[in-house]
């Protein structure tokens, strides 16, 4: 104990170093690995993003033209962001919020 | 419940200890039979959070497997990629170019600080040294940022694949990880007087919890468990990636006690740090390179690997038979070679120390639950 005090003492009048975080939040770096987008102008449905996949979190319907993403399964390692060909994935360093409800998107290409 | 001794007629207590006890993060069951304060038996229970990885790999295609066996532990994930992808190496003939052997160093020694920086503030928070336990996490914080800015996550980092790895560090990014690494020994060095000095800290760890050369060997300790004990075992020494470039000596201790471990840890640290800067230093020296090889064809036949984890050695076990599908994955992680040296250890301790010795092997319980008897009838 006797070793610590200074630190202690230091603490005592030093800024947290924590940060309060519903109210404050901690913003990742740029290099950080966050939510993904489609962007449908640009897909072209070849699937690669669904093979890819690890936890197969992308659903790629051709014929239907409608890709279904799951971001509560997805475990945003951003494979299919550096696999797609045409540069359709774009790649947020943020991450995404919690949530009561486990959401599936649909990405159409008419929603553009 | 309790049971007479014959002659005496003293009654022994049996006191489980866990799967839900405050100082395990993890679930596992100890049943100490005690005398008194005294503990005379322990029997052990593991089994609650089996998951089924070892099947999961079966099911998956051989390059997504990485992301699953990252998943076994998260404080040493890159470990368990890096064994993974080594085995798998090995059945397909790859090698792995120069920088990204050096990359894989400087993540997988990021890991070990990450973990036992986390471990020694965990040692320090089951002795009741809470202060410590802060000091030690808030200087965490630094690897946890750089593991963040170069790997693109603050745990799992993802980065190694079957053939290299998915990011470099070059540039302002290396500059930035060298400060980072030379600020973070200035600040752990400031802790040192606490650790070889302090006396509530030594009153509860040494001593404690004594094992034996003879016997480490004999129950096959693996890590820092075997080498506080004086045996010189580190996998590192057969110079896997670039640790035979880098000249690496392992950390040993002789007094086999709490103390010794938990000094076994606090001198890997900074030597974790001098490999990662002894390393960047090669990195920046070298010319830019391709960081990844392409594999050409399905795995056929089968491989072992080895790693040193954190906490002891790392087995992988993989069988292809050429497809993309892998047909056995077998895993051995650090905590199931040491479950029986730590049973040795606890016979004759205070139910006060039982936090401490249970803490001192470092117990990583999700990551030991490869098997599950269920016992029918």
């Amino acid at each position: 104990m006797p070793q610590m005090l200074p630190a202690i003492v230091k603490n005592l009048f030093s800024k947290p170093f924590t940060v309060k975080h519903p109210y404050v939040r901690r913003v990742p770096f740029p290099e950080h690995r966050g939510f993904i987008t489609f962007d449908m102008t640009k897909c072209d449905f070849c699937r690669d993003c669904e093979r890819f996949c690890p936890p197969a979190a992308i659903k790629v319907d051709p014929d239907a033209k409608v890709i279904t993403y799951e971001p509560f399964r997805c475990i945003y390692c951003h494979l299919c962001v550096e696999n797609c060909l045409q540069r359709a994935i774009k790649a947020d360093y943020n991450y995404t919020a919690p949530s009561y409800v486990k959401e599936v998107k649909y990405y159409k290409p008419e929603q553009q | 419940m309790s049971s007479s001794t014959g002659q005496s007629q003293r009654k022994y207590t049996v006191l489980p200890f866990g799967p839900q006890h405050p100082v395990l993060p993890e679930p596992i069951q100890l049943r100490f039979t005690c005398d008194e304060e005294k503990v005379i038996d322990v029997g052990v229970n593991i089994g609650y959070v089996h998951r089924g990885i070892e099947r999961a790999c079966e099911l998956n295609d051989y390059r997504r497997n990485v992301y699953l066996c990252e998943r076994v532990c998260g404080i040493c994930n890159f470990m368990h990629a890096l064994c993974y992808c080594r085995a798998v190496e090995e059945i397909l003939d790859l090698k792995v170019p120069d920088r990204a052997r050096y990359l894989r160093v400087i993540w997988a020694e990021l890991n070990r600080l990450e973990s036992h920086l986390l471990w020694l503030g965990l040692f320090a928070d089951a002795m009741g040294f809470e202060s410590l336990f802060m000091q030690f996490w808030r200087e965490r914080e630094l690897v946890m940022d750089m593991q963040e800015k170069t790997g693109g996550n603050r745990v799992i980092i993802s980065t190694c694949v079957v053939g290299g790895v998915r990011r470099d560090i070059k540039g302002t990014l290396a500059d930035e990880m060298e400060q980072s690494m030379i600020k973070l020994r200035e600040k752990v060095k400031k802790l040192e007087p606490v650790i070889l000095k302090d006396p509530s800290f030594k009153a509860r760890a040494v001593g404690k919890g004594y094992l034996s050369k003879d016997l480490a060997i004999k129950l096959g300790a693996v890590g820092p468990t075997a080498r506080g004990s004086g045996v010189e075992k580190d996998v590192r020494m057969t110079g896997y990636e670039a640790y035979g470039e880098l000249g690496f000596e392992p950390v040993v201790e002789k007094d086999g006690d709490c103390y010794a471990r938990a000094l076994v840890r606090f001198y890997e640290v900074l030597q974790s740090i001098d490999l990662i800067l002894k390393a960047l230093k090669v990195l920046k020296s070298m010319p830019d390179g391709p960081i990844k090889v392409k594999p050409e064809r399905w795995p056929e036949g089968e491989a072992i690997a080895r790693v040193e984890q954190p906490r002891g050695e790392l087995f992988y076990y993989v069988k292809g038979n050429g497809t993309p599908y892998l047909e056995r994955v077998k895993i051995r992680t650090p905590t199931l070679a040491n479950i029986p040296p730590l049973l040795a250890m606890l016979p004759g301790c205070e139910i006060a120390d039982i936090p401490v010795i249970v803490m001192s092997i470092d117990p990583c319980i999700a990551c030991t639950e490869r098997i599950e008897y269920v016992r029918r009838g």
